[in-house]
């Protein structure tokens, strides 16, 4: 198994490289001098020279980008000059508020979606799987962004149950119950699409699963239905299942860009966003590549995941 | 063509989907036409009007402009940029697909790689860094949700150009001298563009739905420009005051990729052919049954199957797989059940404990006893209870009936305690035990075994030692050596014969080799279209056959040695069980076939055959004579 894991390890690294060559062709597509266009307004001839020299933008494409990665190995993702300060410690500072979102909401679609598609094909043509295929149509076609919106106008402002935004610092005074009381709309608001994804996807899979022989065998054998549903079928849907679950982790954390926008959650979401429209080039460069690299060991572990689910994976 | 679009519309809801996209695409095409305010028309005197007010039927905005108005032309832009976008990356995707899949090698090497690497952002990452480098705008937004889209327009499309860049007319184009490229345009082109265009209609509504997300942020569409995305972004600043300018654009997207993902569900369903039969639908824990008819009366065997009828309810057709089956067993003996595929020997067997998948099957009349109670209809528990314990199964290829992702020392503990509540270091001794009177070879390193890890001989003993766990009554073996070459089968024979010696179990053997049936059973019945043809002693049956059918299916099977016999394969096919003959099923197919054979049910004449007693013939001129 140890082996395994570094064998995936090391095979992540050639994706690695690719995802900083991708982001530098990207950032090497800015029209016009790209000094000018990463310093925006605060492009001083003293912040030019200074750019020029530490991304060696006189130099070529070529050696500009093994500059860059030279730096970024070295912790060293420049300086974002909308904020003043280094885009590393910037990053880091917000990501685990989006982290915590994002992890509360993939724990919580995988949990639902998996147990609605359950329920779903155990019942199948009947009123629970009606009604379950008519939520999660409702639910993957709901923009998440709306459904935040309506949310906050409904619980907040209506309501008064849950507080519409004020999570500034993750680990500010509030503690967990704070926490637990901020996190509360916006995770549900961006589990929602996944979870209908994840329960699409399993009701399929527990079919497909369920008319296998195997089943049949545990019919005959007297094992009683709770376990074959549970124990037999799930198991054997949970490999097909699980590489969606590393996808769909993807689209959580894609959603969240919107979630902390509506939200006002200070993560990595929000400062790309507000980077972007601040034309702060280097802090959008560094939080990309950051989280497209965690994303990327994030799967090789949904991959580990599945391996110890599924003894025929060659280990 | 037709077809499809009839099954399209079968589906209620996809149709329904199809209707609210039509309206929402025909607005948007009238927009210009529309008696309408400009959209950009401000009237700051009249800010956030409610609907219905002032002339304004959806109400105004923050800057007083017609929410309406605004509305319908947000709406043209966000479908016309989400369809630019589908058509863009569809473009790209495909013909980046195409090429890779065609050329194969080092090509398709160097650019699958590149896509799975852009495969491996969460794509909102990438369409912000594209954006980021380009600047906001409506333009660069649709260019970057296109750009996310390109890998899996590539991915799919090259996967099917690898399937057809092998295959005869691409060979024979490139013999005839054409081209790369005339080869690409004129001969894949044409066959990967309907998958190209499914692809892209099902993609349509999320590349509304990112360029919306897009615009949402204040990174696609700038004011005082609009798609719907922008429009509700602009709206969230009032959004507590005044909800319903958020209300309108949400809802619009929403109707929209509602109605998208509705018709891109009945495309899938329409297209995929295992959908149509209703073969995905999954099996009850228990076959239907809808009884009708007289339950015929208990006779005091262990096992008996009484008129038993089962069908398969597909659509309208009803098949009739086992039509009025009667069997019994008594402890000790094994009774052979021999027939061709598709006789129904297989669902008679799997209707005693109801495992027949439902639907689509359902038991319609007859009765199954074990030790006289009747097990058609009765309650699950009860069924449950005795499955595994009193009556017990052996499959067929036991590679797929053994779960895949179980240890078998797992699976044979299991079970022992599905039905006893014993410990787990108990149900392993006995499950070591029952590995051992299988005579699996080191059952101590066998036990921890998953099952792809063992011969297919070994998984048969596993097989059979699972059957074997509670010490039933009656073991079911539904062809149990079909799979297996003959060395292991003569293994696996001897084996079952011994267990019912010694443990005076009572088998009912299916099969359909009368090789193995001489070897293992004292009694045999013949199954032809879903009826009991012939029953009587092995030995009698094989030296005198009296039903034609019997006969034949001896004569099918190849001597050894003398090599006197000719050997004979039988005429024609089986009936299909969903339109039969009155009379008897074989007469097509029957040499001894007269008139009268079709025209009326026969019955089962008991009798003695050749100078043997207790056999029983369904026909009204046998082969040998019935006193």
């Amino acid at each position: 198994m140890g082996r395994y894991i570094l064998r995936r390890l090391i095979s992540a690294i050639p994706v690695l490289l690719g995802i900083t060559v991708i982001v530098f062709l990207i950032m090497a597509m800015i029209p016009g001098n790209p000094a000018q266009a990463i310093l925006g307004a605060y492009a001083t001839p003293d912040n030019v020279a200074r750019i020029n020299k530490s991304l060696g933008l006189d130099k070529p494409l070529w050696d500009r980008y093994f500059i860059w990665l030279w730096n970024m190995l070295h912790g060293d993702f420049g300086r974002s000059y909308s904020l003043n300060r280094p885009v590393i410690d910037e990053v880091m500072d917000r990501l685990s508020a989006t982290a915590i979102l994002a992890g509360v909401s993939w724990v919580v679609a995988s949990l639902l979606g998996i147990l609605a598609g359950v329920i779903s094909a155990a019942r199948q043509y009947g009123l629970a799987d009606k009604l379950i295929t008519f939520v999660v149509l409702i639910g993957i076609s709901i923009p998440s962004f709306f459904l935040g919106m309506m949310m906050i106008l409904f619980f907040a402002v209506r309501l008064q149950w849950l507080p519409a935004s004020g999570m500034y610092e993750i680990y500010g005074g509030g503690g967990l119950g704070d926490l637990a009381r901020h996190i509360t709309m916006p995770a549900i608001a961006l589990s929602v699409v996944a979870t209908g994804v994840i329960a699409r996807l399993s009701r399929s899979a527990m079919l497909e699963v369920l008319r296998q022989d195997y089943i049949r065998t545990a019919r005959a054998k007297g094992v009683n239905e709770r376990r074959v549903i549970m124990g037999h079928a799930l198991r054997a849907a949970m490999v097909s299942v699980i590489p969606v679950l590393g996808l769909q982790a993807g689209f959580v954390l894609s959603g969240a860009v919107y979630i902390e926008i509506v939200f006002q959650w200070p993560g990595i979401g929000q400062m790309l966003v507000n980077a972007i429209l601040q034309r702060d080039i280097l802090l959008v460069q560094g939080g990309v590549v950051i989280v497209a690299a965690l994303y990327v060991i994030f799967n090789i572990l949904v991959d580990v995941a599945q391996s110890l689910l599924d003894p025929r994976i060659k280990t | 063509m037709s077809k499809f679009l009839a099954l399209l519309f079968r589906n209620r809801l996809a149709a329904l989907g199809g209707v609210v996209i039509a309206v929402i695409f025909v607005l948007a095409l009238i927009t210009p036409l529309l008696p309408l305010q400009s959209p950009d028309d401000t009237d700051t005197a009249h800010r956030f009007l409610l609907p219905f007010s002032g002339g304004h039927l959806l109400g105004t905005d923050q800057l007083g402009r017609d929410l309406l108005s605004r509305l319908l032309w947000g709406t043209r832009l966000s479908l016309a940029v989400g369809i630019a976008a589908a058509l863009a990356a569809g473009f790209v995707g495909s013909a980046v697909g195409i090429v890779a899949g065609y050329f194969g090698g080092r090509t398709d090497n160097v650019i699958m790689r590149g896509v799975d690497m852009l495969m491996a952002f969460p794509y909102i990452l990438l369409a912000l860094a594209i954006v980021a480098a380009l600047g906001p705008g409506l333009m660069n937004a649709l260019i970057a949700v296109a750009a996310v889209n390109v890998p899996f327009f590539a991915r799919n499309i090259r996967g099917i150009t690898v399937g057809l860049a092998g295959r005869e007319f691409v060979d024979a184009a490139r013999l005839s001298g054409k081209g790369h490229i005339r080869i690409l345009l004129t001969e894949l082109l044409p066959n990967v563009l309907p998958v190209i265009v499914v692809a892209m209609s099902t993609t349509v509504g999320w590349m509304i739905l990112e360029t919306a997300g897009l615009s949402f942020l204040g990174l696609g569409a700038q004011p005082p420009q609009a798609d719907l995305g922008g429009m509700l972004g602009e709206a969230r600043s009032a959004m507590i005051s005044s909800p319903h300018t958020s209300v309108v654009p949400g809802v619009m997207i929403f109707l929209i990729v509602m109605s998208i993902n509705l018709l891109g569900d009945g495309v899938r369903d329409a297209l995929d052919p295992r959908l149509r039969s209703g073969a995905l639908s999954r099996p009850k824990p228990a076959t239907d049954v809808r009884r009708a008819g007289p339950v015929p009366e208990a006779t005091g065997a262990l096992l008996e199957v009484q008129a038993l009828e089962t069908q398969f309810h597909v659509g309208r057709r009803i098949y009739r797989a086992v039509n009025g089956v009667s069997l019994a067993v008594r402890p000790g003996e094994c009774l052979g059940v021999i027939g061709e595929s598709g006789s129904g020997k297989s669902v008679t067997a799997l209707s005693v404990m109801g495992l027949v998948a439902s639907p689509p099957g359902v038991i319609t009349g007859g009765a199954v006893r074990y030790k006289g109670d009747d097990l058609v209809g009765a309650p699950y528990g009860k069924l449950r209870s005795l499955r595994g314990d009193r009556v017990a199964y052996i499959f067929q290829d036991p590679l797929s009936t053994l779960h895949p992702l179980y240890r078998i020392g797992d699976q044979l503990a299991e079970a022992i305690t599905a039905h006893h509540g014993v410990g787990g270091r108990e149900a392993r001794q006995r499950a070591l035990k029952l590995l051992r009177d299988v005579r699996i070879p080191n059952p101590e390193s066998r036990i921890d075994n998953y099952p792809h890890e063992m011969s297919g001989g070994m998984r048969q003993r596993v097989g059979i030692a699972m059957a074997l766990a509670n010490d039933p009554d009656v073991i079911i073996a539904d062809e149990p050596t079909t799979a297996l070459d003959v060395t292991v089968q003569a293994q696996i024979l001897s084996l079952l014969d011994d267990l019912r010696r010694d443990r005076g179990l009572a088998i009912v053997f299916i099969t359909h080799d009368f090789g193995v049936v001489g070897q293992l059973c004292d009694r045999v019945a013949v199954m032809y279209a879903g009826q009991i043809v012939e029953e009587g002693p092995t030995q009698a049956i094989l030296d005198a056959p009296a039903h034609p059918y019997t006969a034949r299916l001896i004569a099918c099977v190849p001597e050894l040695g003398g090599g006197r016999r000719a050997l004979a394969a039988i005429p024609g096919l089986p009936p299909s069980v969903d339109d039969l003959p009155p009379g008897c099923a074989f007469a097509p197919r029957c040499a001894r076939a007269q008139e009268g054979c079709t025209a009326a049910p026969i019955d089962m004449r008991e009798g003695a055959v050749a100078g043997t007693p207790g056999r029983a013939v369904r026909c009204i001129n046998p082969e040998e004579a019935i006193a």
